[in-house]
C-alpha cells in the first residue's frame, strides 16, 4: 500500500465505529455523524423519500427550496405496474420573499394547483430544513387541503438537519401509519401478508410477490414498491408482515403489531438461501400444510434452475475479495452469504445506518480479518479497499468513484440499479454484476495492477 | 428591466420537475477547481450528499464535499459549534490548502454570521489558522447552480487576488470560462496558449472531475487553479470573462478591473462564429498578438461546414434550456446556423434574460418564446405548442423529448444518462465545430430513423 493511502488516518471521534474482527474492542453505531467527516448518509429528508416515494398514486410535494426536491427526481428504479406519479419533483420552490413572508400561501396554492389537475389519491407534503424556521404551520394546511379534496393530505416531518436517513424512515412509517386501517378489509382472505421495507427496484417486489400468489399466499400490500393508496389502506386486514432488509420500516411493523394485532417477521430476499427462509418463514407461520407443501416445491424447483448456472460463476469467481458498503446491516448480512455462494470472501462490510443486533449478527458471521464499519467516508473507505486489496465492491453511486478511481471492480446494490437482485433468478442476475465486472480485461491495465504508476510507464 | 418587481406579483404556482438545481453545487463546482481545495456546506448532510451523487453522476469522479452535519440543536441555537468542529475534522483528514465554504438555506435562513464564525475557528485552532476559508454565501431560495458557481468564483478572486501579490513568470491571462465541460477548459488554455499566454483558470476541474487512473487514493484529486495563481490574476494582462449574465452584475472580472486595472472583455460562451470571433478579438488585444493561423483554418472549415450544411437545417425549429449562459449562446449560435431557437427556457430568473437574448439573436425574438423560471412542466407546454425539431437540453429533458418524440441534443449539467459529458467540446471554432456535427447528425438521424423508405445516403 502506498504511502499517501497509508496515511489516511481515522478521525479520533470515529474509531470505535470501525472493528476488526480478531483484534476485540467495542463497537459503536447509531450516532449523529461527526462534523466535517464526509459521511456517505444523506439525511432524514432523503430518508422519507426514499421510503415513499415508490407510492405511486400519491402525489409527492417537496415544501421548501428546489435542491432538496430537485435532487430526487425520478434518480432510483422504484418500479410502478400503473401510475407513474410518483417519477415527477414537485415542489413550492421556496424563494426569497417566502423566506421573508412565510410559504403557507404557496404551498396551498401549488397543491390547489396539483391535486384537481392530477387527481392523486393522497398527497404526501415533505417539510424540508427550513420550513419549520419560517413558521409554516404544514399540518393545518394538510388538514384543510384534506378537507377540501376528500383524500388523505399528510405531512411528512423530515426536515434534513432532524437527524440521518433511519430518523427519516420513521418519519415515512409515521405518515404511512395514518393510512392503514382506514380501508375496507372484507376481501382479505386468511392467508395474507404485507411486504414491507420492499420498494420493487427494478421490478424485484413483482418476483416476491410471485413467489407467494404460487403457494397460495395473498399479498395484501406492498410497502412501498408500486405501491397504492387502496392497498395500503387496507393493510391492517393482512395476517402476517414480512419486513425485508434494513431497519427502514420496522417502525410501522411494530406499530402494526400495537395497533392491528398483526405479527411481524423480518426476512430478506437477497440470495438463495435467505429468499428460502424468507419463503418457509412466511408458510410455517399458516400452519398449513398444502403452502408448507408449495413451498418446497418452489423453492426446490427455482433453486434447480439456478444452482447450475450459478456453478459456472463460482468456478470464475472464487476466491476473490469483496467490500460492501450498504445502507443497512442487515442487507449487508445477506450479501455475505450470498457472496459466499460464489466463493467469495467478504473482507470489508459497512453500513450507513446498521443497528446495533444487526452489527452483531454481522460480525458472527463474517470471517476473522474482516473490518466492520459504520458510518465511514470516502477516504477510510479507500484505505481499506487498498489495506484488503479487494477485488469488488458493493455499494451505491457515491461509492462507486472510489472503487473505479482505484482499479477495483464494483456492484451497484443500491437503489439507482436497474437489474432486480432479489428473489432466486436475482442471485444469478447478482453473480453475472459481479462477474461482469471482476472479470473485465481491464484491470490487467490499471496502475494497481499494472506496476506501472500513474503514467503508466517505467 | 420590469423582471425583478414582476416576480412579487407573478401567480404562484408549483414547480414540476424543476429545469435547475440548487446554488450551493455550483460553488461545490467551483471549489474542486481550486488546487487543494476542500468544498464544505454549512448546513445539514443532506445536502453535501445530494451534491456528491449528482456531480458523481454526471463526471464519474470522486467529490467529496464535507459538512456542518447540523443537528436539530445547530438549527436552533445556530452551527458554530458544528462548524469548528467539521472545519478541525475536515482539515485533519483532507490537509486540504484551503476549504471553500458554501452556506445552505439552512444557515442563510438563520442568519449565520459566517465572516465571524470563519473569524472565531480560525483563532481556535492551531491548523485552522494556517487553512484559509473562503466564504461564499449560496441560499439556494435565491438563484440556482449557476448564479451559486459565478458567486464562488468572484468569492475566491475578492478573497485571494492582491495587489502585493508577485507578477506572473510569464504574460498572464484571467479566464472565468464559466460551467464548461473539462474538454472545454482545456481548450480554453490552449487558445490562451496559441496568442502566447498563460492561462489562469478561474475554476479549473479539468483534472480534478476527470483525471487519470490512481495507484493510491488522493485526499484531494490533484489539479486545479493554484492559490498563488489567483492570488496575482490583479497582476494578469486582462480578464475575459465568459458568460452573459456575467455582465449585468458585478462580476469578479470586473471587479478586478476595477481593484487592479485589468482590463475585463465581458463574452458570451464562445459557441458559434461570431461570439468566437469576440473571443479571438479579445484574445488578440489582450496578447497583442494577430489570430495565429492554425485557428482562422479551423474558422473556414467551421464556416465552410455551415454552408454544407445549411439545407439540412433550413426552417429547423429547436427548444433550448440549461444554465441561462449556455442558453444564450446556445440560442445565438442555433440562430446564425439558420435553426430557429423557439423555446428558450431556464430554471433562473436571470436578470435582463430576455435582452440579453434579443441582442444576440439573429432574426430577432418575435417568434421565440422565452421562459425565465421554467421547469419541465412548462417546457413542454410550449414544446407542444410549438413543435420543434429538436430539443437541447440536460438529461433531465429526455422524459418529455421521449414522450414527444422528439430528439434531445444533450448539453449542459447534468448528464447522467450518457457517457463522457465531461469530455465534449462545445467551445472555440473546434468545439462550435464539434456541435454543429451533432446537431446536424441528429437531424439527420432522427430524419432517417422516422422515414419508411430508408435512404442509405442523405
Ligand atoms: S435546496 Fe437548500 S436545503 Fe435543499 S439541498 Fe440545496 S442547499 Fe440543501
Amino acid at each position: 500500500m502506498s504511502e499517501e493511502t497509508k496515511n489516511i488516518s481515522i478521525l479520533e471521534g470515529r474509531k470505535g465505529q470501525v472493528w476488526r474482527k480478531g483484534e476485540g474492542g467495542a463497537f459503536v453505531c447509531d450516532r449523529q455523524s461527526l462534523a466535517g467527516s464526509v459521511t456517505q448518509r444523506a439525511c432524514a429528508f432523503c430518508g422519507s423519500r426514499v421510503v415513499l416515494y415508490p407510492i405511486a398514486d400519491a402525489l409527492h410535494i417537496v415544501h421548501g427550496p428546489i435542491g432538496c426536491a430537485a435532487y430526487n427526481w425520478d434518480i432510483r428504479g422504484a418500479l410502478s405496474s400503473g401510475p407513474q406519479m410518483h417519477r415527477n419533483s414537485f415542489s413550492t420552490d421556496v424563494s426569497e420573499k417566502e423566506i421573508i413572508f412565510g410559504g403557507e400561501k404557496k404551498l396551498r396554492a401549488a397543491l390547489d394547483e396539483l391535486i384537481p389537475e392530477l387527481k392523486p389519491k393522497a398527497a404526501f407534503v415533505y417539510s424540508t430544513c427550513i420550513v419549520g424556521l419560517i413558521g409554516d404551520d404544514v399540518d393545518a394546511i394538510c388538514r384543510q387541503t384534506s378537507a377540501k379534496y376528500g383524500i388523505p393530505v399528510i405531512p411528512v416531518d423530515s426536515p434534513g438537519f432532524k437527524g440521518t436517513k433511519r430518523l427519516g424512515y420513521q418519519a415515512a412509517c409515521d405518515s404511512i401509519s395514518k393510512l392503514i386501517g382506514t380501508g375496507d378489509t372484507s376481501k382479505v382472505g386468511p392467508l395474507s401478508i404485507n411486504l414491507l421495507g420492499e420498494f420493487n427496484i427494478a421490478g424485484e417486489a413483482w418476483m416476491i410477490r410471485e413467489y407467494f400468489e404460487k403457494i397460495g399466499i395473498e399479498v395484501v400490500a406492498t410497502m412501498t414498491g408500486d405501491g397504492r393508496v387502496d392497498d395500503i389502506r387496507r393493510a391492517h386486514g393482512a395476517k402476517l408482515n414480512l419486513v425485508q432488509c434494513s431497519g427502514s420500516m420496522t417502525a410501522l411493523a411494530k406499530l402494526m403489531q400495537e395497533t392491528h394485532g398483526i405479527p411481524f417477521k423480518r426476512v430478506s430476499f437477497f440470495g438463495m438461501e435467505d429468499t428460502a427462509k424468507a419463503i418457509y418463514e412466511a408458510a410455517g407461520f399458516f400452519c398449513d400444510e398444502v403452502v408448507m407443501e408449495r413451498a418446497k416445491n418452489l423453492v426446490r424447483a427455482e433453486i434447480g434452475e439456478v444452482l447450475p448456472q450459478l456453478k459456472a460463476y463460482r468456478r470464475k469467481l472464487a476466491g476473490k475479495k469483496a467490500a460492501l458498503y450498504v445502507g443497512g446491516a442487515f442487507k449487508a448480512l445477506s450479501l455475505v452469504t450470498a457472496l459466499r455462494a460464489l466463493g467469495m470472501r467478504t473482507v470489508l462490510a459497512g453500513t450507513q445506518t446498521g443497528n446495533a443486533d444487526d452489527y452483531a449478527a454481522l460480525r458472527d458471521i463474517c470471517d476473522p480479518g474482516t473490518i466492520i464499519v459504520d458510518d465511514s467516508n470516502p477516504l477510510e473507505l479507500a484505505k481499506f479497499v487498498m489495506e484488503k486489496d479487494v477485488d469488488l465492491f458493493i455499494g451505491g453511486v457515491k461509492e462507486r468513484p472510489i472503487a473505479f478511481k482505484l482499479g477495483v471492480a464494483f456492484c451497484d446494490h443500491n437503489h439507482e440499479r436497474k437489474i432486480p437482485l432479489a428473489g432466486f433468478a436475482g442471485m444469478l442476475n447478482f453473480a453475472e454484476e459481479v462477474a461482469s465486472s471482476v472479470l473485465s480485461p481491464v484491470w490487467k491495465y490499471v496502475p494497481r495492477r499494472s506496476g506501472l504508476g500513474m503514467e503508466g510507464v517505467r | 428591466m420590469s423582471e425583478d418587481t414582476s416576480m412579487l406579483n407573478e401567480p404562484l404556482h408549483a414547480t414540476r420537475n424543476a429545469c435547475k438545481v440548487c446554488a450551493p453545487l455550483g460553488a461545490a463546482m467551483v471549489f474542486k477547481g481550486v488546487s487543494g481545495c476542500l468544498p464544505f456546506l454549512h448546513g445539514s448532510q443532506g445536502c453535501a450528499t445530494y451534491i456528491r451523487r449528482y456531480m458523481i453522476s454526471h463526471f464519474r469522479e470522486p467529490v467529496d464535499i464535507a459538512s456542518s452535519s447540523f443537528s436539530e440543536e445547530d438549527a436552533i441555537f445556530g452551527g458554530s459549534r458544528n462548524f469548528k468542529a467539521g472545519v478541525g475534522n475536515a482539515i485533519l483528514q483532507y490537509e486540504p490548502e484551503l476549504i471553500g465554504v458554501a452556506t445552505t438555506c439552512l444557515s442563510e435562513t438563520i442568519g449565520e454570521n459566517m465572516i465571524a464564525m470563519i473569524r472565531d475557528s480560525q483563532k481556535d485552532v492551531e491548523i485552522t489558522s494556517r487553512t484559509p476559508l473562503v466564504h461564499v454565501s449560496t441560499p439556494a431560495y435565491n438563484g440556482s447552480h449557476s448564479e451559486g458557481f459565478h458567486a464562488a468564483v468572484k468569492a475566491m478572486v475578492t478573497h485571494f487576488a492582491h495587489i502585493d501579490a508577485p507578477a506572473h513568470a510569464s504574460p498572464t491571462l484571467n479566464i472565468m470560462p464559466g460551467m464548461v465541460s473539462c474538454a472545454d477548459l482545456r481548450h480554453l488554455r490552449e487558445l490562451a496558449g496559441l496568442f502566447g499566454m498563460n492561462a489562469v483558470l478561474l475554476p479549473d476541474y479539468s483534472d480534478t472531475l476527470e483525471g487519470a487512473s490512481w495507484d493510491a487514493y488522493h485526499r484531494l484529486s490533484p489539479g486545479g487553479t493554484k492559490v498563488a495563481e489567483i492570488r496575482s490574476m490583479g497582476r494578469s494582462l486582462g480578464s475575459v470573462e465568459l458568460g452573459h449574465t456575467l455582465t449585468t452584475g458585478e462580476s469578479a472580472g470586473a471587479w478586478l478591473e476595477k481593484s487592479f486595472d485589468v482590463p475585463n472583455f465581458p463574452l458570451g460562451l464562445p459557441m458559434g462564429l461570431r461570439f468566437c470571433d469576440r473571443l479571438m478579438g479579445a484574445l488578440a488585444a489582450i496578447s497583442g498578438r494577430a489570430t495565429p493561423q492554425s485557428l482562422l483554418a479551423e474558422r473556414g472549415r467551421l464556416l465552410d461546414s455551415y454552408v454544407d450544411a445549411h439545407k439540412y437545417l433550413s426552417g429547423v425549429k429547436a427548444a433550448v434550456t440549461g444554465e441561462p449562459d449556455l442558453v444564450i449562446a446556445m440560442a445565438g449560435f442555433l440562430s446564425e446556423i439558420g435553426i430557429r431557437p423557439v423555446i428558450c427556457a431556464t430554471g433562473t430568473k436571470p436578470r435582463h434574460f430576455k435582452e440579453l437574448l434579443a441582442g444576440e439573436m439573429e432574426g430577432g425574438i418575435e417568434d421565440v418564446s422565452i421562459i425565465p423560471g421554467s421547469d419541465h412542466h412548462r417546457l413542454e407546454a410550449a414544446v407542444r405548442e410549438a413543435k420543434p425539431d429538436l430539443i437541447i437540453g440536460t438529461s433531465k429533458a429526455m422524459p418529455l423529448a421521449r414522450a414527444l418524440g422528439i430528439p434531445l441534443l444533450r448539453s449542459g449539467f447534468p448528464i447522467h444518462d450518457r457517457f463522457g459529458a465531461q469530455r465534449e467540446l462545445t467551445l472555440g471554432y473546434r468545439g462550435t465545430q464539434a456541435l454543429f456535427d451533432r446537431i446536424v447528425n441528429a437531424l439527420l438521424e432522427h430524419r432517417q430513423e422516422s422515414n419508411p423508405i430508408g435512404y442509405s445516403y442523405l
